[in-house]
Parts: structure tokens; C-alpha cells; sequence
């Protein structure tokens, strides 16, 4: 992580000052165009706040993105995807309104606000409180990715990756390699006088090989990203370390066996199988859910939730993270919330509507996909923090046992607390060795009682390279995941050998 | 009133065709005179509403109204594709530079190119696809109340609501590219769904139902589904894990589809000439019991999954896939057939109807008894399917089956094989299809899988 911010710190002295700040960048770019101001925007919310209206908000967003694809040693494909609009909504206790637009204009936008507060009988106009403009934490440079590599480097970049992947082994088939980026500006104004803007810069890398050795074959796949610049990619051979990683997990699962299937000990790696809390905890753990009742760790603040050993906590405000945000889409900065401390469950993640009906304060949660989406508590980057064992120790003290160390994605019922995330990279663990890898299988167990079961945590604490989408009713967002080497005393692996 | 409010819907509905298509011809002229030497493009605006009430109350009501273009072009041998989701004429022109700039860049790939025109649809049968529905938030939010009454009305166990869902879509869309063709069509998509929580002492369950139509006539009535959702919950009340075991396994019609899914997964174009499909070359042979069959028909008149053509304006027909349990046809657009050496089947943008012919009358009854012992499932979680091997673990939650008939319901457990084996290994498709996605099929029988539980 450490480099990370380095980086992060880096571009963001090499930033201009007149496009340091987000705000005037947002006006500039997403209001002028339409001929808005701030006068606009308090009539467009006048029109919002009738009777029995609490409240309302506008996001505004302008977002660029683009992807580049190669196969077979050449760019296959190429996209480039524009996107703006704004997101009305009108909020009267538990209701919610909302509407939206395509069209930055003030007819537009006025028509969004008198459909959003349809939930509210009566008329009415409400009085909007005087702006108060917030600022964010600076965790990324306002850059826009699209424009900090030229295109033909980003061909040589991908060029580079799929050399360096088929130079590792003959075995290597087919490599597929994207490269992504996203170049996002939103503005929030809401009735309560936030006015607010983010500038959010969002790269990624992806690696997938196909290997094929005497009739069997198998994928790996490798890739990482955060908010910067592409220049990210070409230091330290990030980029090329993934191709090798990607190769590597390919050839691992050619030689896999079986996976066994039953309750056994588990030991998960560190960085990217933090999926495990994202899925067991996580989601449990969002305002929502428990503001309604529908969580399994609904009403426990305060109880013990896991062992004496595990601490977790979503942390927003990481620089340059996949998962982090100078602000959330609701315009509150973003922070630190200890979910579980000790063992104890200590807080949940909420964005304002819901911190609002259960008395508590914003946590900076409140994410959207996009304008046509509304907010809700979702997660940033998640993990648990590191413990005092030494991973080797961890792993000796396994008599028989899986080691899990890569994960596709993962799934939870929020209700009855039941999460599966599925390893695509695992091991037996016999005598306290790390033998014979095994295939693929889905891990299944109760998020309330999993993190009981851990009965060692390294001191490796590790976040993922930056891959991480969250999906919530349809609604996606970029998550970052973290954990350090864990022994789970129980979990049921679903292998094929009963 | 409202046959009026329906008939200026629909007159709006094809002015924004109509625009749609102006957008589409400017967007493929705009290409040529930047130098692309082919280029389609396709427009499309969906608009509709929905409305959710939970615990008797109105929760949200939303307004959507979405639109966007998206154009390719290939300049030479070489493609870009950019899109925009704002329809303003300069927009669009901004969005053809873009992917002419994109194409300047990618590689010469010999497969490059629009479909071939004698593939293209010429005229194309009515499908009724467009059935609006008129309805306002205030009648969305009656029915969802009604739904979700029913739903909490069915035991005294429901303690809690995830809420009911009305909702109602319909939009057009439009397909045009540089051998001439330009084509476009209404469509409609309304639903009503329900989610609620079931309690006893500690432990609660969730369950959910939905029915979804392109004709709002052909909704399951909303009480019906809030009744289904609210006994779906309850019956799993009392769940635990069982033995990790070898056992048959059904899969109840609402997750049998998601097995027919895996199937349609692996016979992709993209999947097959990528090498990474477990079933790759297996063209002609038997991928599943001898008496099996599964078909596409893009044509059923109302149903979800019709369309006259495909995504690049390829006419669509309907076919056999299994026949004999035997693989008759992959799932190609225009690119990945050149990639195979084959042809298009006119599945640009994805598979159409697909139907398993059911080999058992007598619903899941049938099937249960046909069983005898072992697990009904009808959830499951998680991705874990890796089409390059076949092999399949899924979390699931369903019901313990003994002499025929369920024993208890059961969580906390996975199912795993291998697809290929899976498939070869079923042993009897229902006759209670389910109609709601692309893929109509009853619950599946699935001879032997391995179950992890304690």
C-alpha cells in the first residue's frame, strides 16, 4: 500500500492547481454547458421539497470511459463509452422518489424533480438552506486516466503483456488482456445546503490465459488497478507481473485434483480472499438491512461476533484504492468505520437516509452505479487487520485442510447470514504442509458464525490489487478487500471427493 | 381514458423509433464520410416506472427513461466501437469520431466485418412484442400492496418484508448498418415480485417469487405471487445441513434453467474459438441422454426472449440445438463463426427462446417420486462454474427428499460435478416449465452429484 500512496501523492502534486479543486472542475464541466448555476439548483430543489418532502438531492455525473482489448497478439477491440446525466431524489420518512435525466438543463431537470416528488400528496414549495461546500479528502489526483498514456502505448502496453505471458511456457495457448479506464466528474447538491464534487479517476488491467497440455486444459487469470493514471501499470512491471501471475494459476490448476467436499479446517491467504468478509460480514452489516430488520446481525451491536481475534473495518479514505472515494455519492466525505473490533460488533456502514431513520450518523456509505441509480449503503474497502501469528505457523499447525489462496466472487443471503465465495487457486494442507493443489470449489458457511471459528490470524495483513465489483440489487460499484493469512476451524468445501 | 393514454403512448413510442432510426442512418453516414469502410450502429430508448411498498408502505417509486447509441466501425480489417448515452446530434458525430479513432489503432483481423448480406433479415414476422401497460405509480402501488398483503397474510411466521415490485417497461430500439439494412421494433416488460422474511425464534429465511410478461394480461395475478413468496419463505424455515454425500439431485424448473444457461455458456462462439469451452469440438456428438432435446425458436409470439433478428440485423430462425441428445448447433455471431469456420446462427447479442422438451408429465411430483431420495434444490448461490473444465460448485439450499416426498428443508450446503458428466447423468425433464426467462424448462433430475454439508 505503501507505494500506492506514493503514487498517489506523486500525481497529485504533478496536478495543476487551478484543476485541484473538484468543485470548480464539476461547474466548469457538467453545469456551465447547460447554462447552470446555483440558482438553478436551488430552484430545481425548491421544486422537489413540497409538502411533507424531508428532503432531497441532485447528483449530477459526467463520466468518460474506454476499454481495449487483445487477442491473439493484436487489439481485437476497441470502446469508448460517454455517459451524463442527473439523479433526483425526494425523500419524505422511509419514501424515496426518484427520477432522472440525460438532458443537464433546467427543464430537464425541473420535470425529474416534479416526477421524484410524486411519493409527497400536496403542495407546496420548500425552502433550500444556504450552500455549504464540502470538501472531500484528496486521496487521487483529479486526473482523467483516458489522457495520461498515449494510444499507442496502451497498445504496447498490452502488446508487452501478452509477450511476457507467452514467453513463460509453451503451454500457453491464448492470452486475453484488457485494459480499462474511466474518467469520472459528480457533482451532489442536496437540500441541506451540501454542495460537493469528486473528480475520480479509475484504471484497470485484466489477464486471462487459456493453457493446454496433453488434452486438458485450464484459465488463470490476474489483474489490478485503483484510481490513477495508466502509468501505473508500467512501474515495477505491475503489468507484466500479472501476465506471469496469470500464467502461473494456469498451470497450478493443470496438475489440480479433485477438491474434497465437506466441513474442514481452512487457512486463506492473504490480499484478495478478504472476499470472505465482504460476503460474511460485509454486506450484513450495511444500514439498510438492518435498519429493516432483514440482516442476521440485525440488533447485535455489541455482541460478540467473531473471535477475540478479528478486527474489521471499511475504510474509504485509503489513497489511490479501487474502493476509495474522496467523498460518497450522498456528498459526505468518506471514513474509517471499525465494523468489528476485538470480536465485537461495533457499527454498521450507512449512507444518509438510512443513518437518519436509525438515529446514528453517515458513515460516508452511501454509494450509487450511476445517476440513474439511487444511493444506498454499500461498501468501500474492507478488511480485517493483522493479528499476531506468522503465516508459516498457520499453515504447520493445519493436520489436514484446505489452503485457499484465489477467489473468484462470492454471494450472501443477508438474512439467513449464508455466504459461498468460490476458490479458483487452493491446496491440501497435509501434516502441516501445503501439498497437492486441488480444483476449483465453492466454500459455504454462516457469516454470523464464521469469524468465531478463526482461531489464528497472521501478521500479513494484504488489500487485493484492485479488481473488486460489488453487486447489490443491480447495482454496481467498485470494492477493495483485504485480509491477512487466516485459520477457520469450519467451513464446508465443496469439492467432488465425498 | 386509459385506451386513449395507450394509443399516445405508442404514438410516442414510434416517434422515438423514428428518431432512433434518423440517429442510426446519421451515425453510419457519419462513418463513411470519416473513412470507415463499413459501420453499423444500433439506438434504442426504454422508459418505464416502478414502484416498491414495503411493510404496507409506499418504499420507493422510481421513474426510469434510458437511451443510448452505439456504433462500430471498420476501417479495413479493423474495428472501433464507441457509444454514448446522449442523443444529441453532435454527440453522436463525437461518438463515431471516437470509434473511427479506435479503429486506427486496433489490429487487421480477417474476421472484422458486418454480418454477410444474404444473412440479413428481409422482412420479418409480426411478434407482438409490444403490449403497454398505462399504468401510473399510483396503480403500480396498489398492486405491490396488494402483493405484498397476500405475502405477509400467509403465516403468522412472516415477521418481516423485503417489499413487493411493480413494475412497467417499454422502449424500441433500432439496428442499422452499411449493406443496407435498417430495422427496428417496439417492446414491452412489466413484473411483479415479492421478498419476505420468515421467522421462528432466531433464525429467519427469505424467500421471493415474480412473474414477468411482455403483455401485462399474462402477469400471474399479484396476490398469487405474493402468496408464493410468502410460502416459499416458510417452507424453509427449520433448515439444516445434512452429510456430505453422493445422492441425485433435482433442480426445481426456477433454478433448472441457470443448468441450461451453463450449457448455452459453453457452446459460445467467443468460449469456443478462445479454446475455453469444456465443450469444444463436440459438434455432432452426444453431450446428453439420448432422449433429449432442446430447441430455439426466436419466434413465439409475447415471449421474452423473440426477436426477428439478431443484433447485426441477422434474421432469426428457429432451430435445433440437442437433438437426439446430440449437439446440432453452437451459438455464433458473425465474428466467432468466421473465428470457427462456420456461420452465423443469428445469435449476435445472445440466445433467443430456448426450450427443453420435458420427458416427464406430472410436474415436480413426478419427479420427486421418480427420485425417491435425495435433494431437491431450489437455490443457488455463487459463480462457481469454470467453463474450460466443466467442473461446477454452487452453494445451494432446498429440501431433503425420502420416499418421494420432502423430509425437511436443508442450507449450508454445495453441490459439485463436473457439467459434462451432469449433463450425460440427467435422467428425466418436467413437464412444469417455467416460462418466466430465455430459457423454458421444467425442474431437471440430475442422476448423481456429490453434496458437501457437515
Amino acid at each position: 500500500m505503501s507505494e500506492r500512496t506514493r503514487e498517489a501523492m506523486r500525481i497529485a502534486a504533478a496536478a495543476p492547481a487551478a484543476a485541484r479543486d473538484p468543485l470548480a472542475l464539476a461547474r466548469e464541466r457538467i453545469l456551465a454547458p447547460g447554462g447552470l448555476g446555483e440558482a438553478e439548483l436551488e430552484r430545481a430543489l425548491g421544486t422537489l421539497l413540497g409538502h411533507a418532502v424531508d428532503g432531497g438531492d441532485l447528483y449530477f455525473q459526467l463520466s468518460r470511459s474506454e476499454s481495449w482489448v487483445l487477442e491473439d497478439g493484436r487489439i481485437r477491440e476497441g470502446t469508448h463509452h460517454v455517459e451524463q446525466g442527473v439523479g433526483v431524489r425526494a425523500i419524505a420518512g422511509e419514501r424515496t422518489g426518484f427520477a432522472y435525466s440525460d438532458e443537464i438543463v433546467l427543464p430537464a431537470l425541473l420535470e425529474a424533480s416534479r416526477a421524484a416528488r410524486a411519493i409527497a400528496r400536496g403542495g407546496g414549495e420548500g425552502r433550500v438552506q444556504a450552500w455549504r461546500a464540502r470538501r472531500g479528502h484528496e486521496l487521487y489526483a483529479p486526473l482523467d486516466p483516458l489522457e495520461t498514456l498515449p494510444v499507442e502505448e496502451k497498445v504496447a502496453l498490452l502488446e508487452r503483456v501478452d509477450a511476457e505471458a507467452r514467453r513463460q511456457d509453451p503451454r500457453v495457448r491464448q492470452v486475453i488482456a484488457t485494459l480499462a479506464g474511466v474518467h469520472e466528474v459528480v457533482l451532489v447538491a442536496a437540500s441541506d445546503g451540501t454542495l460537493a464534487a469528486d473528480v475520480r479517476p479509475l484504471v484497470r488491467l485484466n489477464v486471462t490465459v487459456i493453457v493446454e497440455h496433453e488434452g486438458r486444459r485450464e484459465q488463470g487469470t490476474a489483474g489490478g488497478g485503483g484510481r490513477f493514471g495508466y502509468g501505473w501499470f508500467l512501474e515495477e512491471e505491475r503489468a507484466l507481473g500479472f501476465a506471469r501471475e496469470a500464467v502461473r494459476q494456469a498451470l497450478v490448476n493443470l496438475e489440480a485434483v479433485e477438491a474434497p467436499a465437506g466441513e474442514m479446517v481452512v487457512v486463506l491467504g492473504p490480499g484478495w480472499p478478504g472476499v470472505l468478509l465482504h460476503e460474511a460480514v460485509g454486506h450484513g452489516l450495511e444500514g439498510d438491512f438492518n435498519r429493516k430488520g432483514t440482516s442476521a446481525f440485525s440488533g447485535r451491536i455489541g455482541e460478540r461476533v467473531a473471535s477475540p481475534l478479528c478486527t474489521v473495518v471499511d475504510d474509504g479514505t485509503l489513497p489511490g484504492r479501487r474502493g476509495s472515494l474522496a467523498i460518497d455519492d450522498e456528498g459526505t466525505p468518506t471514513g474509517r468505520t471499525v465494523l468489528i473490533e476485538d470480536g465485537i460488533l461495533r457499527g454498521y456502514m450507512q449512507d444518509r437516509l438510512n443513518a437518519r431513520l436509525m438515529g446514528a450518523r453517515p458513515t460516508g456509505n452511501g454509494r450509487r452505479e450511476s445517476y440513474a441509480h439511487q444511493p444506498m449503503p454499500r461498501m468501500t474497502n474492507t478488511f480485517m487487520l493483522a493479528g499476531p501469528h506468522d503465516p508459516e505457523e498457520i499453515i504447520r499447525s493445519v493436520d489436514r485442510g484446505l489452503y485457499a489462496v484465489n477467489f473468484g466472487g462470492g454471494q450472501v443471503d443477508i438474512t439467513s447470514g449464508k455466504f459461498v465465495f468460490s476458490a479458483s487457486e487452493a491446496y491440501l494442507i497435509e501434516g502441516g504442509r501445503v501439498t497437492r493443489p486441488v480444483k476449483g470449489a465453492t466454500l459455504i458457511g454462516s457469516g454470523p458464525e464464521v469469524l468465531q471459528r478463526v482461531t489464528m490470524v497472521g501478521n500479513d495483513l494484504r488489500l487485493d490489487d484492485g479488481v473488486g465489483t460489488c453487486g447489490k440489487d443491480g447495482q454496481s460499484v467498485p470494492v477493495g478487500v483485504g485480509q491477512p493469512t487466516l485459520r477457520v476451524d469450519g467451513l464446508t468445501v465443496g469439492g467432488t471427493q465425498a | 381514458m386509459a385506451a386513449e393514454t395507450e394509443t399516445r403512448a405508442a404514438a410516442d413510442l414510434r416517434a422515438e423509433r423514428a428518431r432512433c432510426e434518423r440517429l442510426v442512418a446519421l451515425a453510419l453516414e457519419a462513418a463513411r464520410a470519416g473513412g470507415a469502410d463499413a459501420a453499423e450502429a444500433s439506438a434504442s430508448v426504454d422508459r418505464g416506472l416502478s414502484a416498491t411498498v414495503r411493510l404496507g408502505e409506499v418504499e420507493t417509486v422510481e421513474f426510469h427513461r434510458d437511451q443510448g447509441i452505439g456504433v462500430t466501425v471498420y476501417v479495413g480489417r479493423r474495428k472501433g466501437s464507441a457509444s454514448t448515452a446522449d442523443l444529441r446530434e453532435a454527440s453522436v458525430r463525437a461518438a463515431v469520431e471516437a470509434a473511427l479513432a479506435i479503429a486506427r489503432h486496433a489490429g487487421e483481423d480477417p474476421c472484422a466485418g458486418l454480418a454477410p448480406p444474404e444473412r440479413l433479415a428481409r422482412e420479418w414476422p409480426e411478434l407482438d412484442l409490444h403490449h403497454p401497460w398505462g399504468l401510473d405509480a399510483e396503480g403500480a402501488i396498489a398492486l405491490a400492496t396488494a402483493c405484498e398483503d397476500a405475502a405477509r397474510a400467509v403465516d403468522r411466521r412472516i415477521a418481516n418484508s423485503e417489499g413487493a415490485t411493480v413494475t412497467t417497461h417499454e422502449g424500441t430500439s433500432v439496428y442499422g448498418n452499411t449493406h443496407g439494412f435498417l430495422g427496428g421494433y417496439e417492446g414491452s416488460r412489466h413484473s411483479v415480485s415479492c421478498a419476505v422474511v420468515a421467522r421462528e425464534g432466531e433464525a429467519m429465511e427469505r424467500d421471493w417469487w415474480w412473474t414477468v410478461a411482455r403483455d401485462p394480461a399474462e402477469l400471474e395475478a399479484p396476490e398469487a405471487v405474493g402468496r408464493r413468496a410468502g410460502e416459499r419463505a416458510v417452507r424453509r424455515l427449520g433448515g439444516r445441513k445434512i452429510a456430505t454425500r453422493e445422492c441425485p439431485v433435482l433442480y426445481a424448473a426456477e433454478v433448472a434453467g441457470g443448468l441450461i444457461g451453463h450449457f448455452l455458456g459453453a457452446i459460445r462462439g467467443g468460449r469456443l474459438y478462445r479454446r475455453a469451452s469444456f465443450l469444444l469440438d463436440r459438434l455432432g456428438e452426444r453431450v446428453f441422454p439420448e432422449w433429449m432435446a432442446i430447441r430455439e425458436d426466436p419466434h413465439i409470439p409475447k415471449a421474452l426472449g423473440s426477436a426477428p433478428f439478431d443484433a447485426e440485423g441477422v434474421a432469426t430462425r428457429p432451430r435445433e440445438l440437442v437433438a437426439g441428445g446430440v449437439l446440432r448447433g453452437y451459438v455464433l455471431d458473425t465474428y466467432s463463426a468466421c473465428r470457427l469456420g462456420m456461420e452465423t446462427t443469428g445469435n449476435a447479442g445472445g440466445v433467443h427462446n430456448v426450450l427443453v422438451a420435458p420427458s416427464r408429465s406430472g410436474g415436480l411430483e413426478a419427479l420427486l417420486a421418480e427420485m425417491g431420495e435425495g435433494l431437491l434444490v431450489t437455490e443457488l448461490m455463487g459463480h462457481g462454474v469454470n467453463y474450460v473444465t466443466g467442473d461446477y460448485s454452487r452453494g445451494a439450499a432446498g429440501f431433503w427428499v425420502e420416499g418421494g416426498r420432502i423430509a425437511h428443508p436443508v442450507h449450508e450446503i454445495t453441490v459439485a460435478g463436473n457439467l459434462a458428466e451432469m449433463f450425460r447423468a440427467i435422467a428425466a425433464v418436467g413437464d412444469d416449465v417455467d416460462t418466466r426467462g430465455r430459457v423454458r424448462t421444467g425442474s431437471i433430475l440430475v442422476g448423481r452429484m456429490t453434496v458437501a454439508g457437515d
